[in-house]
């Protein structure tokens, strides 16, 4: 990481970004621009199973889901890519063949990044070689924690090299960095460093996408492009379970980074439970009614 | 892959039918609403619109003389009386019932001042009941405040307010007099009396005994009734610092106590190592909010070299995403200007502005046909010798310079004959405290701006003013000290 500034990284005022966030979220989203949202949501979901009880069954019937959100309702949009582990890869690819759904994998021994880069990378290329078209790494926040920034940025350089064409996202996990400006400076390094989109959580830690980290982000998505021209999008994982939740992040990115951004290519919510929620609303809209959450199905 | 998307918040506007107005407003004396002598009555406008809301009453010698007159006789054989502990009562009441009312005041505020609901119902409302609730707790605990000393209520005292935080102001000025046992003959602004006479139909319902609070309504002339009053013991005022030195002379060997909270020009200060997305987000909060009808306003922007090029583009960038409009729209960040005389005054700056050479920036926001309505504005390329620079203009209009090192925006900063307020954004703790210790201003903020607690005084230096209001710094300026 060359130090082309004076400073590499803005400081974050916690404080403030906390007001920001509490100034943007509330406004009132209602009628036409609540249905507009609420669609653009389910279009931009990465649905998610990343669980060690995984079954090829169930990532079967993910994949079903993510090409048929609710029959029942017609005109809806597909969600964007479903998220699994490597070895569930072959399987979403045999599932989605024939729609235009990405498939995202975990990669980097996923979630810790605890191991030799040598593995990370024939992690990376087999999964990719298995056909993901997407690689969602980790960082090593141990090297990140203890100053060495020059190993975190080359790590991510050479994981995507070994994406190839696929599109690389960079999970800082900012649950383990603690502060807004360590969040700041892990964005600005993976963004500098080749990231295509950057993702706050793995959904493993606690506390996983928060406001503030997400505002922060998209800030220095903001800054990154206005030096570099470059678009980098994206990706709130972890906790956002709701449709309320998921527009609320609409307006910060409408208000941050403009409405460029508001499009499947440049951001995506990593979520298992919300296109549910997004669904119940959407059916709210056109009837007036809630229904049960029994005729939303649950895989 | 995707097609470009257009994402417009639809029209969120906050309801008025939950509110009750009624055509014609009368003066509030003795407890009762009762109709001027003359029986002149002026209109008050939404802004937002020009259109009439209602007619209020305009209070002439006569009637100015009957408000105060009550006054004082509530003061001698009641309030004054009353065991501290019981005035404490009804002041916590009236702050009870203003919260419970909320929601009507907070539509109320924005349909007759033009401000957005937003802030009139997350700033202006909830502070003003925070401020009864604040001195109604201090009521009889004033041996606490003063230690040592006893406090000493004056009498009636004639309160004047402005426009810009019309119930606020009111709550600001009315609270501190009861909860320290005077009597109060209260001036709302003309442009903005409504919430003041809702606030009266409170305190009525709060069953305060009559003439403890009077309210007259009426312009400049009713004012100077009050203020030229023979039997009126202190003035609170807050307005410009026109009407203030005026004050200042009329009352000068009355033996009149006075405060004056006057005008400002505050300098905001953003230094290289602040936190530069939140200090662009704090620039916003000190000039656009309430349309910069603010006397503690950042006006004046100081930004060190190092940053400015970014500060200014992330300023631009930002105001480009502010929502000009319908007040009443839950989703407005700007709302309409409070009157044409003070939109006048602005369009006046502004083309003086651009007349000296500054380099002037608008966002590219659409303004409502009817109404009044400026839109946001910064200047750059100016100096302290511009008049944009150096005279209050209450508008949402910034004059920003650059600086290279501390003393010399310390220099800056001070050179202004207004030294109410100031901001100063930096990440180093030690430069907040060598700053503000040097700059002369009554409040200063350190990362952050506009931000109000009845707890805390606020009051000015120089020609922004005599006195502080808020805290024990603004009892004692009620009390007489023995």
């Amino acid at each position: 990481m060359a130090l082309k500034h004076q400073r590499y990284s803005f400081p974050i005022d916690q404080i403030n970004t906390q007001e920001r966030v509490a100034r943007l979220f509330s406004r009132s989203i209602k009628k036409e621009s609540k249905i507009q949202a609420l669609n653009l949501i389910l279009n931009m979901i990465d649905l998610t199973t990343l669980e060690g009880k995984d079954s090829p069954g169930k990532v079967k019937q993910l994949c079903y889901k993510a090409a048929h959100l609710h029959d029942q309702y017609p005109g809806l949009p597909n969600v964007a890519a479903i998220c699994v582990y490597p070895n569930m890869v072959p399987i979403a690819k045999k599932a989605l063949s024939g729609t235009n759904i990405k498939i995202a994998s975990v990669a980097t021994a996923f979630p810790s990044g605890m191991t030799s880069l040598k593995a990370k990378l024939a992690e990376v290329k087999s999964v990719v070689k298995a056909g993901a078209d997407e690689i969602d790494m980790v960082i090593s926040r141990g090297k990140f924690l203890c100053g060495e920034y020059q190993y975190v940025s080359d790590e991510i350089t050479k994981v995507k090299d070994a994406c190839g064409k696929a599109h690389l996202k960079v999970i800082l996990e900012t649950g383990e960095l603690v502060t807004l400006d360590n969040v700041r400076l892990a964005s600005d390094i993976a963004m500098e460093a080749g990231a295509d989109f950057i993702k706050t959580s793995t959904g493993k830690v606690s506390p996983a996408a928060t406001p503030p980290v997400v505002l922060t982000m998209l800030e220095a998505i903001r800054d990154f492009q206005s030096k570099t021209g470059k678009k980098i999008g994206m990706k709130p994982a972890g906790g956002i379970g709701t449709a309320k939740q998921a527009i609320q992040y609409l307006v910060m990115i409408k208000e941050t980074l403009g409405e460029d951004w508001l499009s499947p290519d440049l951001f995506r919510f990593g979520a298992s439970s919300l296109a549910n929620d997004v669904l119940m609303q959407i059916i709210k809209q056109s009837t007036g009614n809630y229904q049960s959450k029994d005729y939303f199905s649950i895989d | 892959m995707t097609q470009k998307i257009k994402w417009d918040y639809s029209p969120a506007p906050e309801g008025t039918d939950h509110i009750l107005l009624k055509d014609k407003y009368d003066l509030f004396i003795n407890g009762e609403f009762i109709p001027g002598k003359d029986g002149k009555y002026f209109d008050t406008i939404n802004p937002a619109t020009e259109k009439k809301i209602a007619k209020v009453a305009e209070a002439g010698k006569t009637d100015v003389d009957k408000a105060v007159r009550s006054a004082r006789k509530a003061y001698e054989n009641t309030w004054s009386k009353m065991p501290a502990k019981e005035r404490g009562k009804y002041i916590f009441r009236i702050a009870r019932l203003l919260q419970e009312r909320a929601r009507e005041f907070s539509v109320i505020e924005t349909l007759d001042g033009g401000k957005p609901i937003r802030e009139s119902r997350d700033v202006d409302i909830p502070l003003a009941a925070a401020h009864f609730f604040y001195h109604a707790g201090w009521a009889d605990k004033l041996e606490y405040a003063f230690p040592g000393r006893s406090a000493k209520s004056l009498g009636v005292v004639g309160q004047i307010i402005p426009w810009n935080f019309p119930l606020l102001m009111a709550a600001w000025k009315i609270a501190p007099a009861l909860a320290t046992g005077n009597t109060v003959v209260l001036k709302p602004a003309e442009t903005t009396p409504l919430t003041a006479m809702k606030l009266a139909e409170i305190i009525q319902e709060a069953d305060l005994p009559p003439g403890v609070v009077n309210i007259v309504t009426g312009a400049g002339e009713t004012g100077k009734q009050l203020v030229n009053h023979g039997d009126i013991n202190k003035i609170a005022f807050t307005g410009s610092t026109d009407v203030g030195k005026y004050i200042m002379k009329s009352v000068a060997g009355s033996g009149k106590k006075y405060t004056l909270e006057l005008g400002g020009k505050a300098a905001n200060i953003i230094f290289e190592d602040a936190a530069i997305d939140q200090a662009v987000e704090g620039i916003v909060n000190s000039i656009f909010f309430n349309q910069g009808h603010v006397c503690c306003a950042g006006s004046r922007l100081y930004v060190q070299e190092g940053v400015a090029d970014e500060v200014i583009l992330k300023l631009r960038k930002r105001m480009d995403s502010l929502i000009v409009g319908d007040p009443l729209d839950k989703n407005t960040d700007i709302g309409a200007i409070n009157s044409k005389m003070q939109l006048d005054k602005i369009k006046e700056y502004v083309k003086l502005g651009t007349d000296e050479g500054g380099t002037i920036f608008q966002p590219s926001c659409s303004l409502p046909k009817k109404g009044y309505w400026f839109a946001p504005t910064i200047f750059t390329d100016v100096s302290q010798s511009n008049r944009i620079v150096q005279e209050e203009i209450f508008g949402p209009v910034l004059a920003i310079q650059t600086f290279r090192t501390v003393d010399e925006v310390i220099n800056k900063a001070n050179n202004s004959p207004y030294g109410l307020s100031s901001g100063v954004w930096t990440d180093k703790g030690s430069k907040i405290f060598k700053v503000t210790q040097d700059i002369r201003a009554g409040v200063i903020w350190a990362n952050t701006f506009n931000k109000f607690d009845p707890a805390s005084p606020f009051g000015g230096y120089k020609e922004s003013g005599v006195g502080s209001e808020g805290g024990i710094e603004g009892l004692s300026g009620y009390v007489n000290l023995v």
